[in-house]
Formats: C-alpha cells, structure tokens, sequence
C-alpha cells in the first residue's frame, strides 16, 4: 500500500541524508520525497511517499521517529488529508496543436507559463492522480519534460503537525 | 572560564565524570593531545591500534555501564575505529567517540587524511554530530554523552575539525548541567494498562518461560529480574547477551537458547504458551526459523525501543520502557494480584522441563586424554570461583566460554554478539581491567581471533594490565570448520590456521609470560600459577581437541525443537 508521511524535524544539514540512508538501510524504497524550512525557521516539514505492508510501513515509522533529528511524525494515510503535487510539463506545441492544449489546461485548471513558437510550459497542481492524467491526456510524443515535485501532505481538520 | 577548543574538549570530559580515554594521536587531534599532556583527572591510554581504542572504551562501558571513551585523528584513525564502532551498535552499548577531522575550510576538498567520517559512522552509531564552531563544544559534547547513555544506549561520533581545538582561539567555557532535546525523548516508565495485561496473561500460562537478554544488562535490572522470576518460580533461559544477569547456577535457570543453546532451553521455546521476553530483540540466531518460532505461545515483550518490538516475530502484548522500571512494576501488580500461579501445572512442567534436562546436551568426553575446550572452560571457571570478568572472541571458544562459564553476576560476561567480531577479546579484556584494576579478568579466545588484534599486548604491558589470556588453540578457525563439517563434506577450505607463531616466545617478546598447556592433567595447576601473578599478564596457550564441535547445534533456518545434539550427532 501507499504511504504519505508527514515529518516534522531538526533544518539541520545531516537530517535528510540520515532519512535517506535508513531506507537504503533498510532495503526500502523512497516513492517521492519533499523537504523544505516551516513558519519556524529551525524546523523542517518533510512529505515522503514510500510503499509496503503494515508490517513494514510499522518499522518504517518506528525507525524514522528514532532518528534523533526527527522531532514528529504522521502517517497521513491514516486518516483524512489533503495531498497536493505540482508538476511543471514541457510540451512541443507547433501551430496546429496550441488551441487543443489550451482546452485542456484549462480542464486541468493548469497555468501557460512559458510560450515560444513551438512550446508551452505548463504549471498544474493537483492530486498525484490529476497530474498523471494530464501526462495521460496529451499525446506521449508532445511531451518534452517532465518536472514533478512529489506531493506534499496536510491531515484534514483543526489540528496541526507541531511542536 | 576562557578555554580553547581543545581544552574545552579535555574539560568536558572531566565535567562528564571520565577517568580514562582510549586513543592514539595524529595531526587533527594534536591540539586535543598537547591538553592532554598538561592536566592529569582524565587518563590516557594509548593503544596500538584504533580498532582496539574503540573496542577498550567498549568493554569498560560493559563491565561499569559508564560510557567508554576513545579518541582517533582524522581519516585512517576514523576508519580503523568503524569496526568497534559497529560492535558497539549492534550490541547498544554506550560509547562517546571522538574523531579528529581535518580544518572546516578544508573539508570537502579530498585534504590529507580527510574521509567523510559522519557519513562513513552514519548507519553504525545512534547519532553522529560535526561540530563546526568552537562555541557548540560544550553543548555537542553534552549532548552526545546524553543520547550514548540513554534510551537504548549505542555509540556516538563527534567529529571535530582541528581549528575548532586552535590553542590560540579562547572562548567562555561553561558545561551545561542538563540537556533536553526536542526531538529526543526516550520513555522512562512502561504503560500500566499493558503491564497489567501481560501479568494476567502471565498468571494463567500453564508454560510459561522468561526469555531475557542484553537489555537487563544494559537496564542494569538483573536485581528486579531475579526477583520477579523467583517470586514465580518460573523457567528463565539467557539470550548469549543476557548471560549472567540472572544467576546461571540457580535452579530456575535452564541455560542460553538458541543455535547453541541448550536442549531443555530450546524445547521449552518450542513448547511454551507464555513467552515472556524482556530486553531481548528476536535475532535470528535465537528464533531459528520464524515460521517454527514459539509456535504455540501468546507473546510479551518488554523493550525500551519501539522499534525493536514486532521487528522479527509478531507481538502479542507490546511494553515499551526500561526493564527495571516495568519489572518492579510488574512485580508489585503479580503481588497485588488476586491470582496465583496454578502449581499443578507448574509442576507438569517443571517435570517436562527436568527430562529435557536430563538428556544432559552439554555432555563432552571428560575422559579425553586430549585437552577439552569445554573443560578447560569448566578449570578456568573453577579456579576463579567463578567470579572473573571473562571477555571473549568470535567462535567456538565463545560459545563454550557461554556454555560453561556459569555466570552469576551481571555485566562480567564481555563478548560481540550483534556483529560477531574477532579481535575484540583482548582490547575489551583491557577496557575492563582499567575499571576494575583489582579483579581478575580473563579472555578466552583462538588462535585466528587473538591474531587480530595481538599487537595489544604491547598496551597491556605499558599500562600494567595483568589479564590472563587463556587461548583455546584449537588450530583451526573451529567455528568455520565446523559448519565446513556439517555443511561441505569436510572441505575445510582455508579454515586452518597455519603458520602460527610460538604464542610463548611472543608474550615473552612483549615482556609478559608465555604458558603452554598440553595436557588436561596440567592445566588446573597451571591456570593457578597463572592466576597467582597477580601483577602480571599470562598468555596461556592451551591446545585443545581440534576436531571438537559445539553441541547443542541449530542449524540457520531451523526451527528450535530441530537439534543436533553431541556424540550421536543426529537430529532430534
Ligand atoms: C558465533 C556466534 C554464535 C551465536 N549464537 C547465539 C546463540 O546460540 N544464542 C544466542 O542467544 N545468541 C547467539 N549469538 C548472539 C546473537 O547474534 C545476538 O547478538 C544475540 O542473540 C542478541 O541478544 P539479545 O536479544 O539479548 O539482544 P541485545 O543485542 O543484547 O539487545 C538488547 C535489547 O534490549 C533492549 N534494551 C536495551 N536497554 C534496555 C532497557 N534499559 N530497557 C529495556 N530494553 C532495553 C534493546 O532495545 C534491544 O532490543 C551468537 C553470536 C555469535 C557471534
Ligand atoms: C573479523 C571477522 N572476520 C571473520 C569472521 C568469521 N569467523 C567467525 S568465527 C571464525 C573463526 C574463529 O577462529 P578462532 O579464533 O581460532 O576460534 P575457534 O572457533 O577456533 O574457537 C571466523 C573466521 C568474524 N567473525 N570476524
Ligand atoms: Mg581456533
């Protein structure tokens, strides 16, 4: 099963390769990882997607929460939560093509923001899935690049991942 | 208080309490050495190789549960202490390594004898930290010093650059008394719903067994074990860690489990409907097979570190928290409790159990006139009464020390077992002399393993350690040869050890006395000379029965009620 963890930790610099080198410890796969400061300067959210059984997904979490740089941690799949990806696609777009992708990022309710003669970049936000469908959408050969960041998580309701 | 860095490190090791450090110089650390030489609280005891500085500091931590110290330079110094590190780990014993690192403007830049120390120790310490300003010392060091010690103890790095320790660059130096980290809180009291449950649970099993290991040890909760178990008048088996942390020769005690382990020990596993396990961690040395594993017991498992718990075998009742805490807590409520355990059927199984034992699995041929590792095991325990530190190496001479050795004190029994590492008998045989300068300590080991790290010899000469080192010399790496036997045909592919030196003219070298034993009738009066220099290090080279095997034998794979027991060699 898939697993979106949510992990509040030390901003210090060992602290993503110590999560990093426990999975390939562990023989485990990382799926998508997200990282970046929080409102406190001193914390770090981290979102990390990885796959498994319970009885893996339990070791996963147990191991994690004992890195010493890791103050808290959720397992957002085990409840209500929110999770956001935003990719930034390159796509070949040559005259005949413009207005057929324009329809669709506007299904997509994606952003044009990048134009020349023969290219679109588009911005799309969305669940992992929407974005998969995009990429489904249009024709595999119009796709130049692909850029994703993995999702981030959020649990649903009042409250919050903190200190 | 205006310190330098390097003086900064040598005060807070002496804020820390630490007496004695193990370590060999070189250029990163040489501020760190010249502070050093000018003061005298904390002792410096230079080895002959950082592997034997990491496993010194590591036995003394076993022998005193106070963390071992040691100090390595920069790059080679770092990467020959990984091994130690390592056993360190696996084993979760506390240590506190320093390592040198070259200046912070070099780092990163492949600088003589520069290795990423933090990333090579990663996945083998508890924590690792580089200290980057000379004003983070203090609070580095504290800290480090707090996560080695509690929780589940491990070993921890501090990596510290050479112009961290400038003898020129003074700052205000103040030790912090106490430490609290946000995102470290280990557990100090178990959960008292839970331990309620597992006495229920304990109080209605018809055989039940405790199975205990390395974390009463390290929980220092030998004293709360014993009385629990006595209290319940139940069956106790040791992992190889646990040994001696319930008496070995009290009758409730029914020997080590597992590959090695005894018959009576292993069929009560494999029989039992209560397993209570309590700071043991399920390896797969001692559970064989998982899928044949305790096949019909409900399971309690007591441990510090939740990670531990449903690691390997599934859990029935999980208790997360020290060991002595929840077994003084677990002794109250089997007090208070309305329940007692039903002696019928404590007494079928303690007539189970007794015909198990009688099968006498340990037996050996005592009337060989060759020398047998087993009994020269049984003469050293004899002529130390028992009451020795034995420290030991990797093989059979280990097991048979485990088998018969009868331990009855916590934290006397100093072996690797997580990472199973030869060379670490002599140096931990070291570590524990330094804490205990007036016990007797002894190290068994062979002939391949004192090999590895035999250059300490000269350590134990320059530092006065009279340790008895009583070598099973076998000719062979045994515990290779054996499996070689059982599972090659007897292709003994490069399991003889060939081209040995005169282990009696090499102590001599060295400046400490030689013994050879050949014969069984030799060696008890042999042993005692020895032991009655008091002041003085003997090497004692016994040479064994070389084709002797260790019995009791699971296979890896195996499940516990799969045996091979001695002579008949069959599978029961
Ligand atoms: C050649 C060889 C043969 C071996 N054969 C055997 C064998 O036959 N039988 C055998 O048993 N072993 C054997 N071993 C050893 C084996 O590899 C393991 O090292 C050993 O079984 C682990 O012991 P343990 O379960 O007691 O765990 P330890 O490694 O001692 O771990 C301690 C556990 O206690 C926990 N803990 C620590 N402190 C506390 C505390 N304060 N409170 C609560 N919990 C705490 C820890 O989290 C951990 O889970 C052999 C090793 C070698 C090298
Ligand atoms: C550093 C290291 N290398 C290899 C091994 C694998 N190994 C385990 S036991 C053993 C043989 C040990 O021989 P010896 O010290 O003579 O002890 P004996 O088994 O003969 O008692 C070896 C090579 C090990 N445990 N550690
Ligand atoms: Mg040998």
């Amino acid at each position: 099963m898939r697993h979106i963890i949510s992990i509040l930790m030390e901003n210090e610099s060992g602290a993503l390769s110590r999560v990093a080198g426990l999975f390939s410890a562990l023989g485990y796969n990382i799926e998508s990882l997200t990282v970046a400061p929080t409102e406190d300067p001193s914390l770090s959210r981290m979102t990390l997607v990885t796959r498994g059984d319970e009885a893996i997904i339990e070791q996963i979490t147990k191991q994690l929460n004992k890195l010493i740089e890791i103050v808290k941690l959720l397992d957002l799949t085990e409840g209500p939560h929110i999770e956001r990806e935003m990719m930034l696609i390159k796509l070949k777009a040559e005259r005949t093509m413009r207005e057929e992708i324009k329809r669709l990022v506007d299904i997509f309710r994606g952003k044009i923001i990048d134009v020349t003669e023969t290219s679109y970049i588009v911005e799309l936000t969305g669940h992992t899935k929407k974005l998969d469908a995009f990429i489904n959408a249009v024709e595999s050969d119009q796709v130049v690049e692909v850029v994703r960041t993995g999702p981030s998580g959020i649990a649903r309701g009042a409250k919050g991942l903190t200190l | 208080m205006e310190l330098s860095g390097a003086e900064i490190v040598v005060q807070c090791l002496k804020d820390e309490g630490v007496e004695h450090v193990f370590g060999y110089p070189g250029g990163a650390v040489l501020h760190i050495y010249d502070a050093i030489f000018q003061q005298e609280d904390v002792k410096h005891i230079l080895v002959r190789h950082e592997q034997a500085a990491t496993h010194a500091a590591d036995g003394y931590a076993r022998s005193t549960g106070k963390p071992g110290v040691a100090l390595v330079t920069s790059g080679p110094g770092a990467t020959n202490a990984v091994t130690g590190i390592a056993t360190a780990y696996m084993d979760s014993i506390p240590m506190v390594v320093l390592t040198g690192q070259v200046p912070t403007p070099f780092i990163g830049s492949d600088a003589f004898q520069e290795v990423d120390t933090i990333g090579i120790t990663r996945p083998c310490v508890k924590h690792n930290f580089l200290i980057k300003d000379v004003r983070d010392i203090a609070e580095t060091m504290k800290k480090a010093f707090y996560v080695a010690t509690s929780g589940r103890p491990g070993p921890v790095v501090v990596d510290i650059p050479k112009d961290i320790t400038d003898p020129n660059v003074k700052v205000t130096y103040d030790y912090p008394k106490k430490i609290s980290m946000r995102s470290y809180n280990p557990v100090t009291k178990g959960h008292l719903g839970q331990i309620k449950k597992a006495v229920d649970l304990m109080l209605s099993a018809k055989k039940p067994v405790f199975y205990t290991g390395g974390g009463v040890v390290i929980g220092d909760a030998s004293k709360q074990l014993t009385d629990l178990v006595k209290e319940l008048n139940y069956p106790i088996t040791n992992t190889l860690m646990g040994l001696g942390s319930y008496p070995g020769s009290d009758k409730q005690f029914i020997g080590m489990l597992g590959m090695h382990g005894t018959y009576e020990a292993n069929m009560a596993m494999h029989e039992t409907d209560v397993l209570i396990a309590i700071g043991a961690r399920f390896d797969d040395r001692v559970t064989g097979h998982v899928a044949h594993f305790c096949p019909n017991a409900t399971i309690i498992h007591v441990d510090i570190d939740p990670s531990s718990i449903s690691k390997n075998v599934r859990v029935d009742v999980p208790i997360v928290g020290p060991v002595k805490m929840v077994l003084r807590d677990m002794l109250r409520v089997v007090k208070e409790h309305k329940n007692k355990p039903n002696p019928d059927d404590l007494k079928v199984w303690w007539e189970q159990i007794e015909k198990w034992r009688s099968m006498d699995c340990l037996h050996y041929d005592s009337k060989s006139p060759k020398i047998k590792p087993q009994f020269a095991v049984e003469t050293l325990h004899k002529v130390t009464k028992g009451d020795a530190f034995v420290t030991s190496d990797v093989g059979q001479h280990q097991m048979f020390a485990a088998q018969f050795y009868t331990f009855d004190k916590t934290r006397r029994w100093i072996n690797s077992g997580g990472l199973g590492t030869m060379g670490f008998g002599l140096p931990a045989a070291m570590g524990v002399q330094m804490a205990h300068p007036n016990a007797e300590v002894a190290c068994i080991t062979g002939e391949a393993s004192i090999q590895m790290c035999i250059q300490e010899l000269a350590t134990c000469k320059q530092h006065n350690l009279p340790i008895k080192i009583i070598l099973l010399n076998n000719g062979y790496m045994g515990m290779v040869r054996q499996w070689q036997e059982f599972f090659y045909d007897g292709r003994y592919s490069n399991s003889y050890v060939d081209a040995l030196p005169d282990f009696v003219k090499l102590a001599e070298s060295y400046g400490h006395v030689g013994m050879k034993v050949e014969k069984p009738e030799d060696l008890e009066g042999a042993m005692k000379e020895a032991f009655a220099m008091k002041d003085r290090l003997v090497f004692m080279d016994v040479v064994i029965d070389p084709e002797e095997n260790v019995y009791p034998m699971i296979q890896a794979g195996k499940g516990h009620h799969e045996m091979y027991l001695p002579s008949k060699s069959e599978l029961v």
